[in-house]
Protein backbone atom coordinates (compact mmCIF):
# COMPACT_ATOMS: atom_id res chain seq x y z
CA UNK A 1 0.00 0.00 0.00
CA UNK A 2 1.33 3.35 -0.28
CA UNK A 3 2.56 4.98 2.71
CA UNK A 4 3.56 9.04 2.32
CA UNK A 5 7.02 10.55 3.01
CA UNK A 6 5.34 13.15 5.14
CA UNK A 7 2.68 13.02 7.61
CA UNK A 8 2.94 15.01 10.70
CA UNK A 9 0.90 17.87 10.70
CA UNK A 10 -0.84 20.03 7.94
CA UNK A 11 1.22 18.29 5.73
CA UNK A 12 -1.51 17.31 2.46
CA UNK A 13 -0.60 13.25 1.53
CA UNK A 14 -0.14 13.58 -2.46
CA UNK A 15 -2.66 13.95 -4.73
CA UNK A 16 -2.67 12.04 -8.03
CA UNK A 17 -5.44 12.65 -9.77
CA UNK A 18 -5.31 12.50 -13.66
CA UNK A 19 -1.72 11.55 -13.35
CA UNK A 20 0.15 9.67 -15.51
CA UNK A 21 1.44 6.58 -13.27
CA UNK A 22 4.71 5.19 -14.74
CA UNK A 23 5.81 1.79 -13.68
CA UNK A 24 8.28 -1.00 -14.43
CA UNK A 25 7.23 -4.66 -15.05
CA UNK A 26 10.26 -6.51 -13.21
CA UNK A 27 11.31 -8.15 -16.91
CA UNK A 28 13.98 -10.04 -18.77
CA UNK A 29 16.85 -8.13 -18.83
CA UNK A 30 15.32 -5.63 -15.97
CA UNK A 31 14.52 -3.04 -19.02
CA UNK A 32 11.86 -1.67 -17.36
CA UNK A 33 13.23 -1.00 -14.40
CA UNK A 34 16.66 0.62 -15.37
CA UNK A 35 14.53 2.85 -17.82
CA UNK A 36 12.29 4.11 -14.75
CA UNK A 37 15.83 4.74 -13.31
CA UNK A 38 16.35 7.22 -16.07
CA UNK A 39 13.41 8.88 -16.24
CA UNK A 40 13.68 9.42 -12.25
CA UNK A 41 17.42 10.32 -12.29
CA UNK A 42 17.13 13.27 -15.24
CA UNK A 43 13.35 14.54 -14.23
CA UNK A 44 15.29 15.10 -10.65
CA UNK A 45 11.61 13.79 -9.08
CA UNK A 46 11.16 13.87 -5.53
CA UNK A 47 10.40 10.98 -3.49
CA UNK A 48 6.78 11.40 -2.10
CA UNK A 49 5.93 7.87 -0.50
CA UNK A 50 6.74 4.08 0.12
CA UNK A 51 4.81 1.33 -1.86
CA UNK A 52 5.07 -0.99 1.06
CA UNK A 53 4.31 -4.53 0.56
CA UNK A 54 4.14 -8.09 1.91
CA UNK A 55 4.85 -8.84 -2.18
CA UNK A 56 8.31 -8.16 -2.67
CA UNK A 57 11.89 -9.07 -1.78
CA UNK A 58 13.19 -6.45 1.11
CA UNK A 59 16.23 -4.51 0.00
CA UNK A 60 17.85 -1.41 1.29
CA UNK A 61 20.38 0.96 0.50
CA UNK A 62 21.44 4.84 0.41
CA UNK A 63 20.04 6.90 -2.00
CA UNK A 64 20.21 5.36 -5.64
CA UNK A 65 19.83 8.97 -7.32
CA UNK A 66 22.08 10.97 -5.23
CA UNK A 67 24.63 13.38 -6.61
CA UNK A 68 26.45 15.27 -3.90
CA UNK A 69 27.29 14.29 -0.31
CA UNK A 70 24.05 16.07 1.39
CA UNK A 71 21.63 14.15 -0.93
CA UNK A 72 23.41 10.30 -0.41
CA UNK A 73 22.23 9.30 2.78
CA UNK A 74 18.80 8.93 2.38
CA UNK A 75 17.66 5.49 2.77
CA UNK A 76 15.65 3.70 0.01
CA UNK A 77 13.56 0.65 0.35
CA UNK A 78 12.23 -1.61 -2.83
CA UNK A 79 8.93 0.04 -3.81
CA UNK A 80 8.88 3.74 -3.68
CA UNK A 81 7.02 6.10 -5.51
CA UNK A 82 8.15 9.61 -7.32
CA UNK A 83 6.28 12.73 -8.67
CA UNK A 84 6.84 15.37 -10.70
CA UNK A 85 3.56 17.44 -10.55
CA UNK A 86 4.63 20.08 -13.05
CA UNK A 87 4.27 17.30 -16.09
CA UNK A 88 1.54 15.16 -13.72
CA UNK A 89 3.44 12.40 -13.83
CA UNK A 90 4.11 9.98 -10.99
CA UNK A 91 6.59 6.84 -10.93
CA UNK A 92 6.41 3.95 -9.30
CA UNK A 93 10.19 2.47 -8.92
CA UNK A 94 10.69 -1.47 -7.76
CA UNK A 95 13.61 -2.86 -7.27
CA UNK A 96 13.45 -6.10 -6.01
CA UNK A 97 12.15 -9.27 -7.36
CA UNK A 98 8.19 -10.70 -6.74
CA UNK A 99 8.08 -13.32 -3.96
CA UNK A 100 6.67 -16.86 -4.50
CA UNK A 101 2.56 -16.50 -5.28
CA UNK A 102 2.46 -12.99 -4.36
CA UNK A 103 2.00 -11.72 -8.13
CA UNK A 104 -1.67 -12.22 -8.15
CA UNK A 105 -1.80 -10.24 -4.46
CA UNK A 106 0.35 -7.14 -5.83
CA UNK A 107 -1.41 -7.10 -9.31
CA UNK A 108 -4.80 -6.16 -7.02
CA UNK A 109 -2.97 -4.04 -4.83
CA UNK A 110 -1.78 -1.76 -6.98
CA UNK A 111 -4.51 -1.73 -9.20
CA UNK A 112 -7.04 -0.92 -6.71
CA UNK A 113 -4.13 2.09 -5.79
CA UNK A 114 -4.28 3.11 -9.72
CA UNK A 115 -8.17 3.12 -8.46
CA UNK A 116 -8.01 5.26 -5.27
CA UNK A 117 -5.72 7.78 -6.29
CA UNK A 118 -7.80 8.80 -9.68
CA UNK A 119 -4.71 8.31 -11.54
CA UNK A 120 -5.65 9.01 -15.44
CA UNK A 121 -3.73 6.25 -17.18
CA UNK A 122 -0.66 3.81 -16.36
CA UNK A 123 1.85 3.19 -18.92
CA UNK A 124 3.81 -0.35 -17.71
CA UNK A 125 7.59 -0.34 -19.21
CA UNK A 126 8.61 -4.06 -19.98
CA UNK A 127 10.05 -6.50 -21.77
CA UNK A 128 10.21 -9.75 -23.50
CA UNK A 129 12.42 -12.64 -24.50
CA UNK A 130 13.75 -12.00 -27.41
CA UNK A 131 14.80 -15.45 -28.44
CA UNK A 132 10.82 -16.14 -28.47
CA UNK A 133 10.38 -13.77 -31.55
CA UNK A 134 8.86 -15.74 -34.57
CA UNK A 135 9.89 -14.96 -37.90
CA UNK A 136 8.23 -11.73 -38.54
CA UNK A 137 9.18 -10.82 -35.58
CA UNK A 138 13.14 -10.40 -36.00
CA UNK A 139 12.58 -8.38 -38.82
CA UNK A 140 11.92 -4.45 -38.33
CA UNK A 141 11.51 -2.75 -34.75
CA UNK A 142 12.42 -4.57 -31.37
CA UNK A 143 9.91 -2.11 -29.91
CA UNK A 144 5.77 -3.00 -29.27
CA UNK A 145 3.12 -1.32 -27.90
CA UNK A 146 -0.50 -2.45 -25.99
CA UNK A 147 -3.44 -0.45 -25.01
CA UNK A 148 -6.43 -1.19 -23.22
CA UNK A 149 -10.05 -1.10 -24.99
CA UNK A 150 -10.12 2.39 -22.72
CA UNK A 151 -6.95 4.08 -23.50
CA UNK A 152 -6.88 2.95 -27.53
CA UNK A 153 -10.24 5.34 -28.04
CA UNK A 154 -7.85 8.34 -26.18
CA UNK A 155 -4.07 7.90 -28.34
CA UNK A 156 -5.07 4.95 -30.19
CA UNK A 157 -4.62 7.10 -33.41
CA UNK A 158 -1.16 8.87 -31.73
CA UNK A 159 0.14 5.73 -31.84
CA UNK A 160 -0.90 5.21 -35.46
CA UNK A 161 0.84 8.55 -36.56
CA UNK A 162 3.92 7.69 -34.62
CA UNK A 163 3.97 4.38 -37.04
CA UNK A 164 4.22 2.11 -33.74
CA UNK A 165 3.72 -1.52 -33.82
CA UNK A 166 1.03 -2.97 -31.70
CA UNK A 167 2.24 -6.38 -29.83
CA UNK A 168 0.84 -9.42 -31.84
CA UNK A 169 -0.93 -12.54 -30.52
CA UNK A 170 0.43 -15.65 -31.05
CA UNK A 171 -1.67 -19.48 -31.32
CA UNK A 172 -2.63 -20.94 -28.57
CA UNK A 173 -1.56 -23.92 -29.91
CA UNK A 174 1.87 -23.21 -32.21
CA UNK A 175 1.17 -25.33 -35.39
CA UNK A 176 -1.91 -25.87 -35.44
CA UNK A 177 -3.32 -22.89 -37.87
CA UNK A 178 -7.27 -22.73 -36.40
CA UNK A 179 -6.67 -21.96 -32.87
CA UNK A 180 -7.56 -19.13 -30.93
CA UNK A 181 -4.64 -16.27 -30.75
CA UNK A 182 -3.72 -15.05 -27.55
CA UNK A 183 -1.72 -12.54 -26.11
CA UNK A 184 1.99 -14.06 -25.08
CA UNK A 185 4.82 -12.06 -23.17
CA UNK A 186 7.63 -14.10 -22.14
CA UNK A 187 9.96 -13.15 -19.52
CA UNK A 188 7.89 -10.29 -19.16
CA UNK A 189 6.98 -11.11 -15.43
CA UNK A 190 3.04 -9.73 -14.57
CA UNK A 191 3.24 -7.50 -17.58
CA UNK A 192 0.51 -9.85 -18.86
CA UNK A 193 -1.11 -10.49 -15.66
CA UNK A 194 -1.65 -6.24 -14.83
CA UNK A 195 -2.67 -6.00 -19.00
CA UNK A 196 -5.58 -8.72 -19.09
CA UNK A 197 -6.76 -7.39 -15.45
CA UNK A 198 -6.75 -3.89 -16.60
CA UNK A 199 -8.75 -4.61 -19.26
CA UNK A 200 -11.52 -6.17 -17.36
CA UNK A 201 -11.12 -3.32 -14.54
CA UNK A 202 -11.65 -0.36 -17.16
CA UNK A 203 -8.55 1.32 -16.07
CA UNK A 204 -6.62 2.90 -19.20
CA UNK A 205 -3.07 1.30 -19.49
CA UNK A 206 -0.47 1.50 -22.20
CA UNK A 207 2.64 -1.23 -21.88
CA UNK A 208 5.81 0.11 -23.96
CA UNK A 209 7.58 -3.34 -24.74
CA UNK A 210 11.37 -3.87 -26.17
CA UNK A 211 12.47 -7.66 -26.87
CA UNK A 212 16.22 -8.23 -25.20
CA UNK A 213 18.36 -10.49 -23.81
CA UNK A 214 19.42 -10.74 -20.46
CA UNK A 215 23.19 -8.99 -20.70
CA UNK A 216 24.07 -5.86 -20.59
CA UNK A 217 20.82 -3.87 -20.98
CA UNK A 218 22.07 -0.23 -20.70
CA UNK A 219 21.62 0.36 -24.59
CA UNK A 220 17.61 -1.40 -24.03
CA UNK A 221 16.63 0.88 -21.28
CA UNK A 222 18.02 3.92 -23.63
CA UNK A 223 16.51 2.54 -26.57
CA UNK A 224 13.29 1.74 -24.33
CA UNK A 225 13.03 5.29 -22.33
CA UNK A 226 13.38 7.30 -25.98
CA UNK A 227 10.48 4.96 -27.58
CA UNK A 228 8.57 6.30 -24.14
CA UNK A 229 9.68 9.49 -24.94
CA UNK A 230 8.44 9.55 -28.28
CA UNK A 231 5.29 9.44 -27.03
CA UNK A 232 4.90 11.56 -23.91
CA UNK A 233 7.61 14.12 -24.72
CA UNK A 234 9.19 13.97 -21.24
CA UNK A 235 12.62 15.59 -22.36
CA UNK A 236 12.99 18.00 -25.46
CA UNK A 237 15.13 15.87 -28.02
CA UNK A 238 17.96 18.21 -29.47
CA UNK A 239 18.58 17.80 -33.07
CA UNK A 240 22.42 16.74 -32.98
CA UNK A 241 25.04 18.99 -35.32
CA UNK A 242 26.69 15.99 -35.33
CA UNK A 243 25.10 13.58 -37.79
CA UNK A 244 21.46 16.08 -38.28
CA UNK A 245 19.59 13.58 -36.60
CA UNK A 246 17.41 13.47 -33.88
CA UNK A 247 19.04 12.04 -30.53
CA UNK A 248 18.00 12.50 -27.19
CA UNK A 249 20.37 9.42 -25.57
CA UNK A 250 22.50 12.12 -24.06
CA UNK A 251 19.62 13.95 -22.62
CA UNK A 252 19.05 11.03 -20.29
CA UNK A 253 20.98 11.34 -16.93
CA UNK A 254 22.67 8.17 -15.54
CA UNK A 255 21.90 7.61 -11.95
CA UNK A 256 24.79 7.55 -9.53
CA UNK A 257 23.74 3.74 -8.38
CA UNK A 258 24.57 2.52 -11.97
CA UNK A 259 28.11 2.47 -11.28
CA UNK A 260 29.71 -0.90 -10.61
CA UNK A 261 26.99 -3.11 -12.68
CA UNK A 262 29.56 -5.81 -13.99
CA UNK A 263 31.90 -6.38 -10.48
CA UNK A 264 34.81 -4.51 -8.99
CA UNK A 265 37.66 -3.35 -10.31
CA UNK A 266 40.52 -6.36 -10.16
CA UNK A 267 42.99 -7.16 -8.17
CA UNK A 268 46.29 -5.44 -9.50
CA UNK A 269 48.16 -8.74 -8.66
CA UNK A 270 46.35 -10.82 -11.64
CA UNK A 271 48.76 -9.18 -13.85
CA UNK B 1 3.98 -13.84 21.24
CA UNK B 2 7.51 -13.06 19.87
CA UNK B 3 8.42 -14.28 16.85
CA UNK B 4 11.90 -14.00 15.23
CA UNK B 5 13.88 -10.52 15.08
CA UNK B 6 16.61 -8.29 14.03
CA UNK B 7 18.64 -9.87 12.40
CA UNK B 8 22.00 -11.08 14.63
CA UNK B 9 22.65 -13.68 12.52
CA UNK B 10 26.44 -12.19 12.77
CA UNK B 11 27.53 -14.90 14.97
CA UNK B 12 30.74 -12.50 15.64
CA UNK B 13 27.66 -10.25 17.89
CA UNK B 14 25.94 -13.51 19.26
CA UNK B 15 29.27 -13.46 21.45
CA UNK B 16 29.40 -10.13 22.11
CA UNK B 17 25.81 -9.81 23.01
CA UNK B 18 25.28 -12.67 25.26
CA UNK B 19 28.74 -12.10 27.05
CA UNK B 20 28.74 -8.59 27.27
CA UNK B 21 25.24 -6.95 27.93
CA UNK B 22 23.06 -9.60 28.96
CA UNK B 23 22.52 -10.96 33.13
CA UNK B 24 18.53 -11.99 32.51
CA UNK B 25 15.67 -13.90 31.61
CA UNK B 26 14.41 -14.67 27.98
CA UNK B 27 11.62 -16.75 26.14
CA UNK B 28 11.48 -19.29 23.57
CA UNK B 29 9.05 -19.01 20.66
CA UNK B 30 8.20 -22.22 21.42
CA UNK B 31 5.03 -23.54 23.87
CA UNK B 32 6.26 -26.57 23.62
CA UNK B 33 9.93 -25.95 23.49
CA UNK B 34 10.77 -25.75 27.49
CA UNK B 35 14.79 -24.90 27.16
CA UNK B 36 15.54 -21.26 25.75
CA UNK B 37 18.83 -23.64 24.16
CA UNK B 38 16.42 -24.74 21.79
CA UNK B 39 15.18 -21.94 20.34
CA UNK B 40 16.66 -19.70 17.20
CA UNK B 41 15.24 -17.10 17.87
CA UNK B 42 15.51 -15.45 20.99
CA UNK B 43 14.68 -12.36 23.16
CA UNK B 44 16.06 -10.89 26.33
CA UNK B 45 14.94 -8.49 27.84
CA UNK B 46 17.16 -6.02 30.67
CA UNK B 47 16.25 -6.83 34.00
CA UNK B 48 17.72 -3.78 35.32
CA UNK B 49 15.61 -1.61 32.14
CA UNK B 50 13.02 -3.38 30.95
CA UNK B 51 12.51 -1.07 28.26
CA UNK B 52 15.83 -2.43 26.44
CA UNK B 53 15.09 -5.84 24.40
CA UNK B 54 17.90 -7.67 22.96
CA UNK B 55 17.29 -10.53 19.88
CA UNK B 56 19.30 -13.37 18.60
CA UNK B 57 18.44 -14.38 15.59
CA UNK B 58 20.40 -17.53 14.50
CA UNK B 59 18.36 -18.90 12.31
CA UNK B 60 17.55 -17.54 8.50
CA UNK B 61 13.85 -16.21 8.51
CA UNK B 62 13.08 -17.05 4.63
CA UNK B 63 11.79 -13.77 2.68
CA UNK B 64 7.81 -15.27 2.90
CA UNK B 65 8.11 -15.54 6.11
CA UNK B 66 9.83 -11.72 6.82
CA UNK B 67 6.91 -9.28 6.53
CA UNK B 68 5.01 -11.63 8.99
CA UNK B 69 7.88 -11.90 11.63
CA UNK B 70 7.97 -7.67 11.12
CA UNK B 71 4.36 -7.35 11.85
CA UNK B 72 3.98 -10.07 14.99
CA UNK B 73 7.40 -8.20 16.28
CA UNK B 74 6.39 -4.67 15.89
CA UNK B 75 2.63 -5.15 16.69
CA UNK B 76 3.17 -6.07 19.74
CA UNK B 77 5.58 -3.05 20.65
CA UNK B 78 4.95 0.04 21.32
CA UNK B 79 6.30 2.38 18.59
CA UNK B 80 6.43 5.84 20.35
CA UNK B 81 9.58 6.39 21.44
CA UNK B 82 11.65 3.17 19.46
CA UNK B 83 14.82 2.66 18.53
CA UNK B 84 16.57 0.04 16.76
CA UNK B 85 19.56 -0.90 16.38
CA UNK B 86 20.37 -4.12 13.61
CA UNK B 87 23.83 -6.18 13.83
CA UNK B 88 24.58 -8.01 10.68
CA UNK B 89 27.44 -9.50 9.14
CA UNK B 90 28.33 -9.87 5.24
CA UNK B 91 30.95 -11.83 3.29
CA UNK B 92 33.37 -8.84 1.79
CA UNK B 93 32.85 -10.84 -1.70
CA UNK B 94 29.04 -8.71 -1.70
CA UNK B 95 31.34 -5.88 -1.65
CA UNK B 96 30.64 -3.28 -4.22
CA UNK B 97 34.10 -0.65 -4.54
CA UNK B 98 35.88 0.64 -7.35
CA UNK B 99 39.39 -1.21 -6.15
CA UNK B 100 39.26 -4.81 -5.78
CA UNK B 101 37.98 -6.53 -2.72
CA UNK B 102 41.13 -8.51 -2.32
CA UNK B 103 42.95 -4.97 -1.07
CA UNK B 104 40.86 -4.13 1.35
CA UNK B 105 41.53 -4.73 5.00
CA UNK B 106 38.44 -6.18 5.90
CA UNK B 107 36.14 -6.55 8.74
CA UNK B 108 35.15 -3.52 8.44
CA UNK B 109 31.96 -2.03 9.23
CA UNK B 110 29.53 0.28 7.20
CA UNK B 111 26.16 1.59 8.37
CA UNK B 112 22.81 2.86 7.20
CA UNK B 113 20.24 4.92 9.09
CA UNK B 114 16.43 5.78 8.81
CA UNK B 115 15.66 9.23 8.36
CA UNK B 116 14.26 9.40 11.66
CA UNK B 117 17.74 8.71 13.42
CA UNK B 118 19.80 11.38 14.14
CA UNK B 119 22.52 10.51 16.54
CA UNK B 120 25.96 9.79 15.40
CA UNK B 121 27.18 6.82 13.70
CA UNK B 122 29.93 4.74 14.75
CA UNK B 123 31.32 4.33 10.79
CA UNK B 124 30.94 4.91 7.62
CA UNK B 125 27.62 4.64 5.82
CA UNK B 126 27.26 2.07 3.16
CA UNK B 127 27.94 4.08 -0.73
CA UNK B 128 25.85 2.96 -3.51
CA UNK B 129 25.78 1.18 -5.26
CA UNK B 130 25.82 -1.50 -2.25
CA UNK B 131 22.14 -2.80 -1.10
CA UNK B 132 21.64 -4.80 2.17
CA UNK B 133 19.22 -7.89 1.93
CA UNK B 134 17.09 -10.08 3.78
CA UNK B 135 16.16 -9.72 7.59
CA UNK B 136 18.18 -6.50 8.51
CA UNK B 137 16.53 -5.05 5.02
CA UNK B 138 13.19 -6.29 5.97
CA UNK B 139 13.92 -4.39 9.65
CA UNK B 140 15.15 -1.59 7.71
CA UNK B 141 12.31 -0.76 5.30
CA UNK B 142 9.68 -2.12 8.60
CA UNK B 143 11.48 1.49 10.38
CA UNK B 144 11.72 3.71 7.57
CA UNK B 145 8.47 3.26 6.43
CA UNK B 146 6.37 3.97 9.70
CA UNK B 147 9.61 6.50 10.63
CA UNK B 148 10.92 4.86 13.54
CA UNK B 149 14.67 5.94 14.11
CA UNK B 150 16.98 3.02 13.29
CA UNK B 151 20.32 1.58 12.42
CA UNK B 152 22.19 -1.16 10.81
CA UNK B 153 25.71 -2.03 11.65
CA UNK B 154 26.93 -4.51 8.65
CA UNK B 155 30.56 -6.33 8.90
CA UNK B 156 31.92 -7.27 5.86
CA UNK B 157 34.32 -10.28 6.64
CA UNK B 158 36.14 -12.57 4.40
CA UNK B 159 36.50 -15.07 7.91
CA UNK B 160 33.37 -17.60 7.50
CA UNK B 161 33.95 -18.86 11.16
CA UNK B 162 33.42 -17.66 14.06
CA UNK B 163 36.82 -15.38 14.62
CA UNK B 164 37.91 -12.99 17.61
CA UNK B 165 38.70 -10.50 14.43
CA UNK B 166 35.41 -9.91 12.98
CA UNK B 167 33.74 -10.31 16.33
CA UNK B 168 35.86 -7.27 17.60
CA UNK B 169 35.24 -5.45 14.61
CA UNK B 170 31.93 -4.50 16.37
CA UNK B 171 33.73 -2.94 19.06
CA UNK B 172 33.12 0.86 17.82
CA UNK B 173 29.78 0.47 18.82
CA UNK B 174 30.43 0.16 22.39
CA UNK B 175 30.97 3.97 22.30
CA UNK B 176 27.82 4.58 21.07
CA UNK B 177 24.90 5.98 23.25
CA UNK B 178 23.10 2.84 22.94
CA UNK B 179 25.26 0.29 24.11
CA UNK B 180 27.62 2.47 26.60
CA UNK B 181 25.38 1.31 29.51
CA UNK B 182 25.05 -2.07 28.80
CA UNK B 183 28.69 -3.34 27.99
CA UNK B 184 30.20 -5.27 30.19
CA UNK B 185 33.50 -5.84 31.66
CA UNK B 186 36.16 -5.97 29.78
CA UNK B 187 37.80 -9.15 31.41
CA UNK B 188 34.83 -11.18 31.27
CA UNK B 189 34.35 -10.86 27.52
CA UNK B 190 37.66 -11.62 26.67
CA UNK B 191 37.60 -15.18 28.72
CA UNK B 192 33.67 -15.94 27.02
CA UNK B 193 35.06 -15.02 23.37
CA UNK B 194 37.94 -17.52 24.27
CA UNK B 195 35.60 -20.11 25.23
CA UNK B 196 33.84 -19.62 22.23
CA UNK B 197 36.37 -20.18 20.16
CA UNK B 198 37.80 -22.94 21.87
CA UNK B 199 34.26 -24.98 21.15
CA UNK B 200 34.32 -24.15 18.06
CA UNK B 201 37.70 -25.55 17.17
CA UNK B 202 37.44 -29.23 18.15
CA UNK B 203 34.56 -29.53 15.51
CA UNK B 204 37.22 -28.38 12.84
CA UNK B 205 39.60 -30.73 13.59
CA UNK B 206 39.04 -33.78 11.20
CA UNK B 207 41.77 -36.28 12.83
CA UNK B 208 39.73 -38.27 15.96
Amino acid sequence: MFIPCDRGGDAAAPDFKGFTLLMPAVSVGNVGQLAIDLVISTLDMTKVGYFYTDCLVPMVGNNPYATAEENSTELSINAEVYSLPSKKLVVLQIRSPFIKNKYRSFCETLLSWVKSSKCARVVLLSSSHAYQRDDEQLLGTPLRYLLTPDLEKAVGGRMKELNWKEMEKVAAYPGISDTDKVLHIPGGGITKLLFTESCSEGIQMAVLLKFCSEGDNIPDAFVLVNYLNEWLQLIKSEVSTNNNSTDPSSQWKIPSSWRLLFGNGHPPALF
Amino acid sequence: AFLSSFILDSVCWEVVGVVKLWNEWCRTSSTTNVLPTDSFCLFYRLIADPTVLLCQCSCYVAEDQQFQWLEKVFGSMQKKGLQVTILSTCPVADYKTQESTLTLVSPFLKALKTKEFQEQVCCPLLEQPNIVRDLPAAVLSYCQVWQIPAVLYQCYTDVIKLDTVTIEAFKPLLSSKVLKSLAKDASESTKILKKFLTTSETHNNIYI
